[in-house]
């Protein structure tokens, strides 16, 4: 495969970010198996200070940056993170937290309430006790999670559910449909697990089968008009299965840009994945420059880089060639077209390997390991 | 963390129903408008969610307040753009439903 392509030396400036993804720390209580931490973890001694991330939440909000995603890992693993949301709202960003629950108490609900976080998406491994805290790997979580959710509900916080769906649980997705309904929360995102980081070494475990991922559509479809003004439903469909691939960050280097624990800067979760892409660090580099000028934001850019039968199709400036990364790890070449396509030379080999998979019943979970 | 915002399949916005008269809507809490200082314009921020806001979104987001009546704000923009009420009366409610249909806001009808 090749590296990022040359680009043009004169190309327009990028329109500004929307958003940022500030993964805070790796450390979790948590082990899920789909984990979208990369397979190497930063550990505690690498992470950034709280000034440099509230220097870096300010210069992101210069640069146009609205909302920022506080994410880990678990961000309630950091003691700094009250202050990390005032810091955000200094810089006038609008502040979500992406978390477990696991590690909230009903004070540090007050403080981060105090300190202006604007809504809490909360992530669910399972609708029991018992398949929830399996995915999890951690016995009490789901307990304590339904806690945080109460305490949430009772202050008026506005609440996310996110629920990661995948082979063992999309029979279950009217009843997790019935849980956000339960726990009063606004927003429901049904995303169905996406085979990067941890997740691609469970595929076996973890893969939809062709039936469950047209069954999610179809109750997706049914509960969204049954619950219009009460639930909003943000659906991500099992890409494997579909026929066009999804949008990836809606287009690469033009949304939204990632922070890792130790600050380097990455066009999507994944990007490190893709071998041969230079990545710049906040601490060292000016954000607005990474974001115009960084060598991995460029690599994928725009139209440039693609390659037939993308750079002819009529779909191109919808779905943007699909995932870069999907690219990289089923086609063994991120300027390809992203398997999961109908036009894709691979499709046939996605298809067959996620059929494949969808039957492995003997596949045991991996959970995530530990950061240190 | 888990999958993040990679490729979501928003929710379409639902056909709303107009606002009543009586009717007084008011932004949810986590729900803002912002003047966007890098881009220019008027922008409501939402949980997961940024909307562009045209002058005339911005025009009614701003008649607002949880106070005042869907009439008395249909009213007050009709005087201030000099426009015919019924017009008005539409392009307002819905664009307000709209924000109801999707979580953002809410309406709450007077009480009888």
């Amino acid at each position: 495969m090749s590296a990022a392509p040359d680009m043009p030396s004169a190309r327009p400036a990028p329109a500004p970010p929307l958003a940022m993804l500030a993964e805070l720390t790796h450390r979790c209580p948590l082990a899920c198996p789909y984990c979208s931490n990369p397979l190497e973890l930063t550990a505690r001694a690498g992470e950034l200070s709280t000034a440099r991330w509230a220097d870096i939440f300010a210069q992101a909000a210069a640069l146009g940056v609205l909302q920022l995603h506080l994410s880990g890992g678990e961000p309630l693993s950091r003691r700094d993170l009250e202050d990390l949301v005032r810091a955000a709202r200094d810089a006038d960003l609008y502040v979500n937290l992406i978390t477990s629950g696991i590690g909230l108490t009903e004070r540090r609900l007050d403080a981060l309430e105090a300190a202006g976080l604007d809504h809490v998406q909360l992530s669910l491994q399972g609708v029991d006790a018992e398949s929830a805290d399996e995915i999890g790997g951690y016995r009490g979580g789901y307990a304590r999670k339904r806690q945080a959710a109460e305490w949430i509900a009772a202050r008026g916080i506005p609440l996310t559910l996110n629920a990661v769906m995948h082979r063992r649980n999309l029979d279950r997705l009217e009843e997790t449909v019935a849980l956000a309904e339960a726990m009063g929360a606004r927003r429901l995102e049904v995303a169905t697990v996406q085979f990067h980081g941890w997740a691609a070494k469970n595929r076996g475990a973890l893969m939809p089968t062709r039936d469950q991922a047209k069954r999610a559509g179809e109750v997706v479809a049914a509960a969204r008009a049954r619950l219009s003004g009460r639930l909003v439903i943000d659906y991500v469909p099992a890409d494997h299965h579909a026929d066009y691939p999804k949008a990836c960050m809606g287009g690469w280097g033009s949304t939204g840009l990632n922070v890792t624990p130790d600050g380097t800067v990455l066009p999507c979760h994944a990007a490190q994945t893709i071998p041969g892409l230079v990545f710049d660090n906040a601490a060292r580099r000016p954000l607005a420059e990474i974001w115009r000028e960084g060598a991995a934001f460029q690599a994928y850019r725009g139209e440039d880089w693609m390659q037939e039968p993308c750079r002819s199709c009529d779909r191109r400036g919808r779905d943007f060639g699909g995932c870069r990364c999907q690219a990289m790890a089923l086609a063994g070449d991120p300027a390809a077209t992203d398997p999961v396509c109908v036009k894709s030379p691979h499709r046939a080999a996605l298809v067959a390997a996620a059929e494949r998979d969808a039957a492995d019943e003997s596949a045991a979970l991996t959970w995530r390991a530990a950061a240190g | 963390m888990s999958a993040p915002a990679a490729a979501q399949v928003p929710a379409p916005a639902p056909a709303a129903p107009a606002l009543a008269p009586t009717a007084r809507p008011r932004l949810l809490r986590g729900v803002r408008v912002k003047r966007d200082a890098v881009r220019g314009v008027p922008v409501l921020l939402a949980p997961e969610r940024v909307i562009r806001l045209d002058p005339i979104g911005a025009a009614i987001l701003a008649e607002v307040d949880g106070t005042r009546s869907f009439a008395e704000i249909v009213t007050a923009l009709a005087a201030r753009f000099d426009a015919p009420p019924a017009r008005i009366e539409a392009d307002a409610g819905r664009f307000l439903a709209a924000l109801v249909a999707r979580r953002m806001a809410e309406a709450p009808e007077d009480q009888a």
